[in-house]
């Protein structure tokens, strides 16, 4: 006998599962991957067992004795002959750039040519990085399994000889200003995309039913264009040389040496993302806008308001759940876009995401691209609670 | 019954595991240079051994690599790499060893090992491809003189106009100094002082105005040919085909250009091991090598290579003016350190980024 | 109060149309006095509405001039009007509490807050929801957020009231208890009402006159109790309470008194509007005011055969067959009993001539 409540919760599961599935694989598995690279370095930790074992007891003020020469000498050559000192090198180089030569040059010398007396002396002689005191701490800051640097990194920050935090130097520090400059132009961006979208809602909401179909059609087509498309043709608008100036300056508006720089900087960044989320800004919008009775603006107007004071008082209000829900969207998707301002952005139009992506693709530093990316999910996180507070998650609809 | 289904589906697994070995998957860069490499070594690999190859594109960078050899399901075989990131991923051990001795030799006997310029060839890596990244210019915006030297890219007084610039460090930290008249042999240690990439970025801050930025390499032949710039940084081979097969009025400065080399790779646990070395074997004879100027201006990195480079396929003009490799255009060249880029790329990349946001 | 005959709105000469085609109001006459309840009464589609929007301001007429206490109000907007108004659906504002929606109205006026909560308390102790101020709407029933909409559309004391089925969505109980409140508040404040409704039992309830509409024209504007008595149109007499009608032809005329040929019958009837002999007409007669075995002094008397009986309790439905035509309805209060009669029996009933009116026939 099958209980027939057990037996009904077990088909939900059972029906629910494959989405489950599919987002613990595709989603939830890859972020809390990407969580654990972000603070976890096991790299250099497991290759280098010996070294870092004789250097944990050294004082870290003088060089370290013979014996700890000795000892990572041998183990840099015996890496080097498997193929395993490459990726120790990278790692200890993003702590102190040259390293990755110094270690790989040395594992070579040392190993065609093992040192019959000092290891010390034949190694300073052959790189005299091994005679700085930073090289011996770089290794062993970077043989810490699990640290806090590349959030320090991320932070523009960075750790001092006795392990105190510290500014990175002024013309390195660049996360935090691209991290601020990335909320600002996501925050223009979404002021101006509701800015635009909110009468084209209205429109959409309030017109004749055949109207308001051709309208979200207008509204859909750019929807389901590619995205480099789009973005190409606003460089063709938008360049020096491109139709908008050319109009401006066959219409007298401006003169042949004053076109406008609309591409290629932040304005390109902001004119081309807009125009990519737009839709995430009106669909929300409309969804809301459909469900306020048109009856309220004429109540209001009965009861004695004018335009705009319905307006404020009466519609704006009750479409607040639709512009949080817009807002919020096309605010965090901005704060991830990456090919639009990759394209157009110039020299002032970059995000961070620029930064990720290179830490992704070109530096393999996944561990700083894993803490940049848990920074801005940490502060999208943020933002979500406070507009919780505000505006309440039951009342925003996404349509 | 489930047995026998199970069975089946193992069956079917294996054959397909089977029938993709036949297959060769080879990565390149896509556009006409990724035609090319169709025409000038796919084609023929799959005439003389009946191997089936399918191409597909990327963009650069060791990510895909990584994932595919951490993960253990390798599916790209040969990778058309630049030579930096082929030394990372050696370095790394995400790619196999390429040995010389295994490389073809030269038509006259000559050993590969002695074949290939010093320092131009990863471990890892067959083939090898010479491109440069130069200076061109609109002559249609030069009615008077012509720029015809790097120097000229920074002087906005003699020849005055926007600049396109790609937006990276890497090549513009040589050309700031190659133009502050820092000598070619003394570029590199010259970046390796705090004084010397100062001097870099003030080189950089005197166009910084006027520089419109670049990211792919599609991008500089159509700014210089919609005159959104007058003088570009490009990629020598797309300007090649916006000369020769667009007729724009694009003219390279053969001056103080960075040499950059590029070769292939195997991704390391590729199941198709024997095929991709096949494939790289084929593609490394001078001849292979040469064959891709036929179609761009790229150079073969080795020496007997070079000297069998003849005319382009489809329009018959002659391409030894137009290769990087050149012996005239060689007089001032900087041959790109990996090296040195290995070891400061990422420090760099911030000074830069701090520097585009100042 | 003003004087019953005080004018206060016209409608003169309005028609009305959306697409520019089709005439929603060919031509509309109608007048509205000062504290009086009017009610326009009239199937979806009517026009009423329309009507109404007109004189709220929502709809421009196309042509004709709606005037208030004299003035053309043409060019002025809704907020402009004075006039206070219900909607169907109540058009509470939820994101106000009732407190805050009784005091937009006044707000937007730029009235003081002391005097703001002296009006608020008042128009909550007129629809009887003191204490209600803080709730929302969403927390009320759709009787109490009726009674809000009311008494927002009362508390800036407006010229004119406008209702729009404001009543169609409660349930019948409450519809007829929140009629009451209704007719009583209006009476009370003397406020002019300009009320809309498709159900005709609410008109006869509120109204001190009720217009009626069918098609885009007005019927006839009169009281209850004249609609109900002395309908002028088959509309009328068809759709103000139950009529049994009969299509005849006028056979003799003598004063106001004419003889109508209904079948193989004759009957005697009180022609509304003069009649020609031959003329094609329809007989009105109240299933109320027809007897059972009539006495002599009906003018007209029948033989009916029974066909089916329906008791409702306080009166008693017979269906009968008269002039072979069915479904001729005897209306018997309660209190004869059933009066020994049985379905399928032949009785003879009657009415008087006064009770039987002779309209136009309307049909096409």
């Amino acid at each position: 006998m099958v209980n027939p409540m057990t037996d009904k919760r077990l088909r939900a599961a059972l029906l629910a599962a494959p989405l489950v599935i599919f987002v613990a694989v595709t989603f939830l598995a890859p972020l809390a991957l990407m969580l654990v690279r972000s603070v976890y370095e096991p790299a250099v930790a497991d290759s280098l067992p010996a070294t870092l074992n004789a250097l944990a007891e050294w004082d870290g003020r003088d060089l370290p004795s013979e014996e700890t020469f000795r000892i990572a000498g041998t183990e840099f050559v015996a890496l080097n002959e498997v193929r395993a000192l490459g990726s120790v090198a990278t790692r200890v180089n993003r702590l102190q750039s040259g390293m990755r030569s110094t270690l790989l040059g040395t594992a070579r010398r040392l190993g065609n040519d093992p040192p019959a007396g000092s290891w010390r002396d034949a190694m300073i002689d052959g790189d005299e990085d091994w005679a700085e005191v930073s090289t011996w701490l770089a290794i062993r800051r970077a043989g810490e399994r699990i640290t806090p640097r590349y959030y320090l990194n991320a932070l523009d920050l960075d750790r001092g000889a006795a392990g105190e935090i510290v500014a990175q130097p002024e013309d390195r520090r660049i996360y935090v200003s691209l991290l601020w400059r990335t909320f600002l132009i996501s925050a223009t961006i979404t002021a101006i995309s509701l800015a635009l979208a909110y009468p084209v809602a209205w429109l959409l909401a309030h017109a004749r039913p055949a109207r308001a179909g051709m309208l979200l059609l207008l509204v859909l087509v750019p929807f389901w264009t590619s995205l480099l498309v789009r973005t190409t043709s606003w460089i063709v608008l938008l360049q020096n040389q491109g139709v908008i100036n050319d109009l401006l300056v066959v219409l007298g508006i401006i003169a042949d040496e004053q076109r406008l720089s609309l591409i290629y900087n932040m304005t390109g960044t902001i004119i081309a993302m807009v125009h990519v989320l737009l839709p995430f800004m009106i669909l929300p919008l409309y969804s809301i806008m459909r469900t306020i009775p048109p009856r309220h603006m004429q109540a209001a107007a009965s009861l004695g308001a004018s335009f705009w004071q319905s307006f404020r008082r009466v519609y704006w209000p009750q479409s607040l759940p639709g512009v949080a829900a817009g807002s919020l969207l096309v605010f965090i998707m901005s704060i991830g876009f990456y090919i639009t301002p990759a394209l157009v952005g110039g020299r002032t139009g970059q995000l961070i995401s620029s930064m990720i992506a290179y830490h992704m693709e070109q530096s393999l530093n996944w561990g700083l691209a894993a803490a940049l990316g848990a920074i801005l999910l940490l502060l999208v996180v943020l933002l979500y609670l406070v507009y919780n507070r505000l505006v309440g998650v039951d009342r925003m609809r996404l349509g | 019954m489930r047995n026998i289904s199970l069975l089946s589906s193992l069956l079917l697994a294996a054959f397909s595991a089977t029938a993709a070995a036949q297959t060769l998957t080879l990565v390149s860069w896509g556009g006409s240079y990724g035609r090319s490499v169709e025409r000038a070594w796919v084609e023929p690999f799959i005439e003389e051994t009946g191997i089936e190859v399918q191409i597909e594109d990327y963009n650069g960078g060791l990510a895909q690599i990584r994932a595919q050899v951490e993960s253990g399901n390798v599916f790209w075989d040969v990778v058309d790499m630049p030579t930096p990131d082929a030394v990372r991923g050696c370095d790394e051990g995400l790619l196999e060893f390429v040995p010389v001795e295994e490389l073809p030799p030269a038509p006259d006997g000559t050993p590969a090992a002695e074949d290939y310029p010093p320092g131009s060839r990863s471990d890892c890596a067959g083939g090898g491809i010479a491109s440069a990244t130069i200076v061109a210019y609109n002559d249609e915006l030069f009615p008077g003189a012509k720029p015809s030297t790097l120097e000229d890219y920074f002087d906005l007084d003699k020849f005055p106009g926007r600049r396109g610039m790609r937006r990276v460090p890497v090549v513009n930290l040589e050309f700031a100094l190659i133009a502050d008249g820092v000598p070619l042999d003394d570029v590199y240690r010259t970046l390796g002082t705090d004084e010397g990439i100062a001097r870099a970025f003030a080189k950089l801050d005197t166009i910084k105005d006027q520089i419109v930025f670049w990211e792919a390499g599609a991008q500089p032949p159509q700014m210089l040919a919609d005159q959104e710039v007058v003088m570009t940084t490009a990629y020598n081979g797309r300007v090649f085909n916006a000369q020769i097969l667009e007729n724009q009025p694009f003219t390279i400065i053969w001056d103080g250009q960075v040499q950059e080399a590029s070769g292939l790779v195997i991704p390391l646990g590729t199941p198709r091991l024997d095929i991709a070395r096949q494939f790289i074997e084929f593609a490394s004879s001078a001849q292979s090598l040469a064959a891709i100027s036929k179609y761009i201006s790229y150079s073969p990195t080795r020496y007997s290579g070079n000297a069998l480079v003849s005319t382009h396929e489809d329009t018959g003009i002659e391409m030894a003016p137009h290769m990087p490799a050149a012996e005239q255009n060689m007089r001032r060249a900087l041959h790109s350190d990996w090296v040195w880029w290995a070891d400061n790329r990422d420090e760099m990349n911030e000074r830069f980024a701090v520097w585009l946001t100042r | 109060m003003s004087s019953a005959t005080d004018t206060q709105i016209e409608f003169i000469d309005i028609s009305k149309s959306y697409d520019g085609k089709t005439m929603v109001l060919p031509n509309l006459n109608m007048s509205v006095r000062r504290g009086e309840f009017l009610t326009l009464l009239g199937p979806s589609g009517s026009g009423k509405t329309t009507c109404l929007m007109m004189l709220a301001g929502f709809e421009t007429p196309t042509s004709g001039e709606i005037r208030v206490n004299g003035e053309s109000v043409h060019n002025l907007p809704p907020q402009k009007r004075d006039m206070g108004m219900v909607f169907q659906n109540y058009a509470l504002f939820p994101h106000m509490t009732v407190g805050r929606n009784l005091s937009f109205p006044l707000e937007v006026r730029g009235m003081a807050p002391e005097e703001r909560t002296r009006r608020i308390q008042r128009a909550l102790e007129i629809v009887r929801l003191e204490g209600y101020g803080d709730r929302r709407p969403g927390q009320l029933s759709g009787g109490q957020q009726q009674r809000v909409a009311i008494a927002r559309a009362l508390v800036f004391e407006p010229g004119v009231v406008l209702m729009d089925e404001p009543l169609g969505a409660l349930d019948r109980r409450l519809r007829e208890q929140l009629q009451l409140e209704i007719r009583s508040i209006q009476r009370e404040l003397g406020v002019t009402m300009v009320y809309v409704t498709h159900d005709q039992q609410e008109a006869m309830t509120l109204s001190d006159r009720i217009a009626v509409f069918n098609d885009g024209e007005i019927q006839q504007v009169a009281a209850p109790e004249t609609l109900y008595e002395e309908p002028v149109r088959e509309f009328v007499a068809r759709f103000v309470g139950d009529n049994n009608l009969l299509r005849g032809t006028v056979q003799t005329v003598d004063g106001e008194i004419c003889k109508v040929q209904v079948g193989d019958g004759l009957v005697e009837a009180f022609m509304v509007e003069p009649l020609e002999v031959g003329a094609r007409t329809v007989l009105a007669i109240r299933p109320e005011r027809v007897v059972l075995s009539p006495s002599m002094e009906y003018s007209n008397t029948v033989d009916a055969h029974i066909d089916d009986m329906v008791f409702l309790g306080d009166h008693l439905r017979v269906h009968v067959t008269i002039f072979e035509q069915p479904d001729f309805v005897v209306k018997i209060p309660n209190f004869i009993g059933q009066g020994g009669i049985l379905p399928g029996d032949s009785v003879r009933i009657g009415w008087t001539v006064i009770d039987c009116r002779a309209l136009p026939d309307e049909s096409p």
